[in-house]
């Protein structure tokens, strides 16, 4: 008989990627074996151009992401896939319509990955009951982004060795931010205890509910963090009136040497990009190559990237498949 | 002439009078001629055996939006009337917020026309309040009273300024007519799809709180004290305004209020992964605001429960969550989703009923929704048990978007009849 051992597909037995809620460590820690492989064979130099072959990946790109886009894009060439990637623009009358003609075109076309980034939340959700293709989501609204969970729990990983038991200070916009949200639930669902931190004004209603702790007191927040995660804090948020000025952001929710040093001794620091040097980052801890895995996570990103498109191109096909996670 | 119709074997429920007994009831030139338990049946009448259905006033919806003017693609008239035949009502108040706005006394005329055109359900229409419904400057309130406007309001949209509220509320009361209040302050609902707290968090939908509606509540109550006249709260869905309301009904204060079904039967998990037709406005609540509503229902705090009809097409509902339109198609389920309060042993059949009728047609200040020698023959024979399931792809009318698709419901319309004349079932 052929007795093969169940693969990482068998362990993620879902048609698409929306989102990390609902998933069971097992099924993450797939993804993460996954893609610790890739990130070896990257280093390595190796390629698997034929995995992929014949398959078409689209990254379809309803919001800017130059990085998130360029990773998805590589990922899928590394793989062999023929990848095309689409920046629709937003700024259309009716961007509804433009969201499910776009999925009948894509129907069309045969598409057998599609990476998806929109502004609104549920977006991608939407797109998965249109298509044919397996959907994943690169960013919705203040959703969820879980390739960027998945790649920073690779990273996180790869420099403490495991995920439980480690206190993770998530800082900044925690309202606006789909990182942070793919973060606490990955990190709950590993075992990790999840600091948010950041102004009042900043942070969602009822999030301590997820199972995170909520410090409006960068002090307080970063107490035994083994990870300080930052955020991005957009100028927007400032016009809006949310926080006064982005120096007065700075100057209580900042992150540079002398409040890293509030964290545990070892602890590393995290920014999911692109950084607003000073405004919730110094450049000395952003580009402190001892104590930053800044960079380390757009590698993996690529390695990440690769074992969804992986699992997601094995799993079944066609409308009967599972459901989506 | 028109012939003779006589109900037989039915169930006469009047919350009007507290009659509910076993009976009979004779139609003649659409209107009701008698009713009773021991009435007998005139030479040569048509009959209706109700086989022990209830038998009462056609519905009175205080509150829908109808497709027209302007809106003709979601729902129109005739299509609104059908699903307002199948779902027992037979008078409805529609709201003015639509395109153009019914700021104009002509407008009212030509609304009140094309529900007469209908031949099975009364359009009351509501004036705008203020011209357009923009909320900067007061319509002309006496003229459109003048011309038939039931109350004033601006629809879907809150009366912002405390200074219009204030004045509105005064020179309203000086035609007799209630000033119809959409409860949420303006500013903290700006941008909204959700209620904030830990669903609106998780799906990462930009949030209001639920207080929006109890501080609007607040201020109105006390502009109500300060101006005099009449405010009513439309689809009041959460426990702190209702006690505020409460209060103030105890410290006399001319105030009202009306929920609608959703706001009783269903809460926020409803919009599970992203369901665009369970966005509604204001958003649904948490379960402990569901339950004060339903206990408002039963302790008389609420006045009326409407359909708060908004019809939407596939276009305006097919969007990602925050971009979709809010709003509940609602004329078909009022009834059998407000029996689920009297399954559920919350209200008796006949409050329930009340609610329907004889509640909101006191508010309006108008005839109908009641059962008596010389009433308008519009009625509704209903069977309190009979169990369905609602279908958006079913539902009478063109709206879909029901936000109780697939809801299991006991209560079953099986014939609604206008001025005598029978208009559906």
């Amino acid at each position: 008989m052929n007795a093969v051992p169940p693969g990482p597909a068998a362990r993620f037995p879902f048609r698409h990627l929306l989102g990390i809620e609902g998933l069971h460590p097992p099924q993450i820690e797939a993804l993460l074996d996954l893609a610790e492989s890739y990130a070896l064979l990257n280093r390595s130099g190796k390629t698997q151009r034929d995995l992929l072959r014949g398959r078409t990946l689209i990254n379809l790109f309803f919001e800017d992401s130059t990085r998130t886009r360029m990773s998805f894009e590589l990922a899928g060439k590394r793989l062999g896939a023929d990848v095309l990637s689409m920046a629709v623009a937003t700024s259309s009358v009716n961007k509804g319509e433009t969201l499910l003609d776009t999925a009948a075109t894509l129907n069309a076309m045969n598409c057998d990955l599609l990476v998806v980034r929109h502004a609104a939340s549920g977006a991608p959700a939407l797109l998965a009951q249109k298509v044919d293709a397996a959907v994943i989501n690169a960013g919705d609204g203040t959703h969820e982004h879980p390739t960027q969970a998945l790649l920073d729990a690779l990273t996180i990983r790869r420099h403490k060795g495991r995920l439980a038991g480690l206190t993770v200070a998530i800082c900044g916009d925690i309202a606006h931010s789909r990182v942070a949200r793919s973060n606490i639930h990955l990190l709950i669902a590993m075992g990790s205890r999840v600091h948010l931190v950041g102004p009042p004004t900043l942070m969602p209603a009822a999030v301590d509910r997820l199972g995170a702790h909520v410090f409006h007191d960068m002090a307080q927040g970063l107490a035994g963090a083994d990870i300080v995660m930052m955020l991005r804090l957009q100028r927007e948020r400032t016009a809006r009136g949310l926080v006064p000025s982005a120096r007065e952001y700075f100057r209580f929710w900042g992150l540079d040497a002398a409040r890293l040093a509030l964290a545990r001794p070892d602890a590393l620091v995290m920014h999911p990009g692109p950084m607003n040097r000073g405004v919730e980052i110094d450049s000395q801890v952003a580009d402190d190559p001892a104590r930053s895995l800044i960079r380390e996570q757009v590698e993996m990103g690529v390695a990440v990237r690769m074992a969804v498109l992986d699992v997601l191109a094995r799993a079944p096909r066609g409308r009967r498949a599972k459901p989506a996670a | 002439m028109t012939g003779d119709l006589f109900f037989s074997g039915v169930r006469l429920l009047d919350p009007a009078s507290g009659r509910d007994e076993p009976g009979a009831l004779l139609v003649r030139d659409g209107r009701i001629a008698d009713l009773g338990p021991a009435l007998a049946a005139p030479e040569g009448a048509a009959r209706v055996e109700g086989g022990g259905a209830v038998l009462c006033p056609g519905l009175v919806d205080l509150r829908a939006a109808l497709g027209e003017p302007g809106f003709e693609y979601r729902e129109t008239i005739a299509s609104a009337a059908a699903a307002a035949a199948a779902g027992g009502i037979t008078t409805l108040a529609a709201l003015p917020d639509t395109r153009p706005a019914i700021d104009d006394p002509a407008l009212v005329r030509h609304l009140l026309q094309r529900g007469a055109e209908t031949g099975s359900l009364d359009i009351l229409p509501y004036g705008a309040l203020t011209r357009g419904c923009r909320g900067e400057e007061m319509a002309e309130i006496g003229l459109l009273r003048e011309a038939g406007a039931v109350a004033f309001g601006d629809g879907a949209r809150a009366i912002g300024p405390a200074r219009l509220m204030a004045r509105a509320l005064a020179y309203a009361a000086g035609f007799g007519a209630m000033v119809v209040q959409h409860p949420e302050d303006p500013s903290l609902a700006e941008g909204g799809a959700a209620t904030a707290g830990e669903l609106a968090t998780r799906l990462g939908l930009p949030a209001i709180p639920a207080a929006a509606e109890a501080i609007l509540v607040a201020r109105d109550l006390r502009l109500a004290r300060l101006a005099g006249g009449h405010v009513h709260f439309a689809h009041v869905s959460t426990a702190e305004a209702l006690a505020l309301i409460r209060a103030a009904k105890a410290d006399g204060v001319a105030v009202s209020c009306d929920t609608a079904p959703p706001y009783f039967d269903l809460n926020e998990t409803a919009i599970g992964d992203f369901r665009t037709y369970a966005k509604l406005s204001p958003p649904l609540r948490c379960e402990s605001d569901r339950e004060a509503v339903a206990a408002a229902l039963a302790d008389g705090t609420i006045d009326a429960v409407a359909s708060d009809h908004q019809p939407r097409d596939a276009d305006d509902k097919r969007l990602p969550f925050a971009e979709a339109a809010p709003g509940g198609a609602g004329l078909a389920t009022l009834l059998a989703v407000t029996l689920a309060r009297v399954h559920d042993g919350t209200l008796s059949l006949c409050a329930a009923i009340g609610l329907l009728t004889a509640r909101p047609a006191a508010l309006l200040g108008i005839a109908a929704g009641r059962l008596g020698p010389g009433a308008p023959a519009d009625l509704c024979l209903f069977d309190p048990e009979r169990a369905w399931r609602i279908d958006a792809d079913t539902l009478p009318g063109k709206a879909r978007n029901t936000p109780f698709d697939g809801r299991a419901v006991e209560g079953r319309v099986l014939g609604t009849w206008k001025a005598g004349r029978r208009v559906f079932g």
